[in-house]
């Protein structure tokens, strides 16, 4: 098959599935309580689309702000533990421990600390994202070949030139790689924060709407989040090929 | 062309490990080299060739004995060299031209100048060696659009573009076919001969050896001592025809022999 012919495809499966959840709606007859049909939940976005728009701006905002600094605080502490082996086998039980802490439960704890609202939601976008940058960006430095190594220390290169000619470079993909899955994991984060204490963001909205069993509004509260969690993966991807097509042997002109 | 003693091992030793489980990787060892000359390190696996590489290139210390360059101790004065592995090792985020010239980067006196110079001298002095050894055209490529035999080319520049005062080679044409090996020879041969290196050639081919060193060292298996230099007197330039001769036939045997038969050591002789 073409690349052509399979993003056709591709994308036929997506419309064929949301014409196939419209008519199987129609035809068994789905409460909309239940299962709303993809026309109505965009009717509903169209109908509340000005009250959605600020919540939508909000959860941007803490999901970006979060993974901003989580991808500051995951890319320092990557070159760090990567960059010793002392501190790599150190540090890494503790944040393996750390990462298998379900981040919902530490929500309320961070609630508690900052109050409900804007804070909790950057955190937990935060700290959600910080586990998978620092473990690729650490394991790309720290498996730089010990040939290349040598030549460069034998070239009497600094520690902090073999890092930055040798050993950044190199985990860029790996880098590149983590970013993709932190800023859809900082997604789940913010929301999963709203939702539990905040009073503003989609993850909140949908909660009201939920409890007013407005249905399509919840419905397209998700529509709006899979449209932002999908069109920041989309930056990140391209940028990856931008950046690091040496990595998939791409001509990069 | 070979001038006066450059590189002084004397009673130069490794072990590695602590008391219990002391390995000797090298025995007390003297060994001479002079400026401007070709010696080849052959012998089983394990032996400590590289060990000795690793020690003149301040990779790793020596346990005993001391090593001086140009009559003053290892480590008093930076000792500029140039080491080339097995494995070519270049940076696949960088065009070929810019592999050859990362040593520019880090080595002074060019590291000051690199801004300043990296289109301009820096990039005709690296250009000259891709001429040099016909990777020109390949200059703009990336490394892995490049053949096995280029990227060793390559990696010869590398290790040799800051004109270090001596070379150090460990097994560089190990991973490549017979054809590919015997090119790459003549090739280095050729830049020993325009740029009056001094080299350090570690390998276990002992044609390779004997067609391109001035003198080969002849090691025993671990713990590794010298059993042998010997003198290599081909005329220069050497072409490949001469492994064909008797007399070069005759020396890989010798080589051979030395090897396969070397006396095992004893544990009292070793401590």
């Amino acid at each position: 098959m073409s690349p052509r012919q399979q993003k056709l495809a591709s994308a036929a499966l997506i419309v064929g599935v949301f014409v196939f959840w419209e008519l199987f709606c129609l035809a068994a007859g789905i409460s909309e309580l239940i299962l709303p049909r993809p026309s109505r939940i965009i009717e509903a976005f169209l109908q509340f689309a000005p009250a959605i728009a600020p919540h939508a701006w909000q959860t941007l905002y803490t999901t970006l702000v979060g993974f901003f600094f989580g991808v500051l605080i995951g890319l320092s502490l990557g070159v760090l533990i990567g960059s010793s082996k002392l501190a790599y086998d150190t540090c890494y039980p503790l944040l393996v421990g750390i990462s298998s802490i379900p981040k919902v439960a530490v929500v309320p704890i961070f609630v508690l600390w900052f109050g409900a609202g804007t804070v909790p939601a950057i955190l937990t976008a935060m700290i959600i994202c910080i586990f998978p940058i620092v473990v690729n960006v650490s394991t790309g430095i720290a498996t730089v070949e010990p040939e290349l190594e040598d030549v460069m220390r034998s070239l009497k290169a600094s520690k902090l030139e073999i890092l930055w000619n040798v050993g950044l470079p190199r985990s860029l993909p790996y880098f590149f790689a983590a970013l993709k899955v932190a800023i859809t994991l900082s997604f789940v984060g913010s929301v999963i924060a709203e939702t539990v204490a905040s009073n503003k963001g989609v993850g909140n909205m949908m909660l009201i709407a939920s409890s007013q069993f407005n249905v399509p509004l919840v419905f397209s509260g998700l529509m709006v989040l899979a449209v932002m969690g999908i069109s920041l993966y989309a930056i990140f991807a391209f940028l990856e090929r931008r950046m690091t097509g040496w990595a998939t042997r791409k001509n990069i002109a | 062309m070979i001038g006066k003693e450059f590189v002084k091992f004397e009673g130069v030793g490794v072990t590695y490990g602590a008391r219990a489980d002391k390995t000797q990787a090298l025995c007390p060892t003297d060994l001479s080299i002079a400026q401007g000359d070709f010696v080849a390190l052959v012998g089983p696996s394990g032996c400590g060739k590289s060990t000795i590489l690793k020690l003149v290139s301040e990779l790793l210390k020596p346990s005993e004995g001391h090593i001086f360059f140009g009559g003053r101790e290892l480590g008093a004065k930076p000792v500029r060299v140039g080491m080339a592995f097995q494995s070519a090792s270049l940076l696949q985020w960088m065009t070929v031209r810019d592999n050859v010239m990362l040593p520019l980067k880090i080595v002074p006196p060019f590291k000051a100048e690199f801004r300043a110079k990296r289109h301009g001298e820096f990039k005709d002095r690296v250009d000259a060696l891709l001429e040099q050894v016909g990777l020109i055209d390949f200059a703009d490529k990336s490394p892995w659009q490049l053949s096995g035999g280029m990227m060793q080319r390559a990696n010869l520049c590398r290790a040799l573009v800051h004109d270090p005062d001596l070379l150090l080679l460990d097994e560089p044409f190990g991973a490549l076919d017979q054809f590919t090996r015997e090119e790459l020879w003549q090739t280095l041969q050729d830049l020993w001969m325009s740029r009056k290196s001094t080299v350090l050639l570690v390998t276990h081919d002992l044609r390779e050896a004997a067609y391109l060193a001035n003198r080969v060292c002849v090691m025993s298996a671990r713990p590794g001592r010298i059993l042998e230099d010997r003198e290599v007197a081909f005329q220069r330039p050497r072409k490949i025809d001469i492994t064909f001769e008797q007399s070069f036939i005759q020396l890989v045997q010798d080589l051979r022999q030395m090897i396969v038969h070397a006396p095992a050591v004893a544990k009292a002789d070793a401590a």
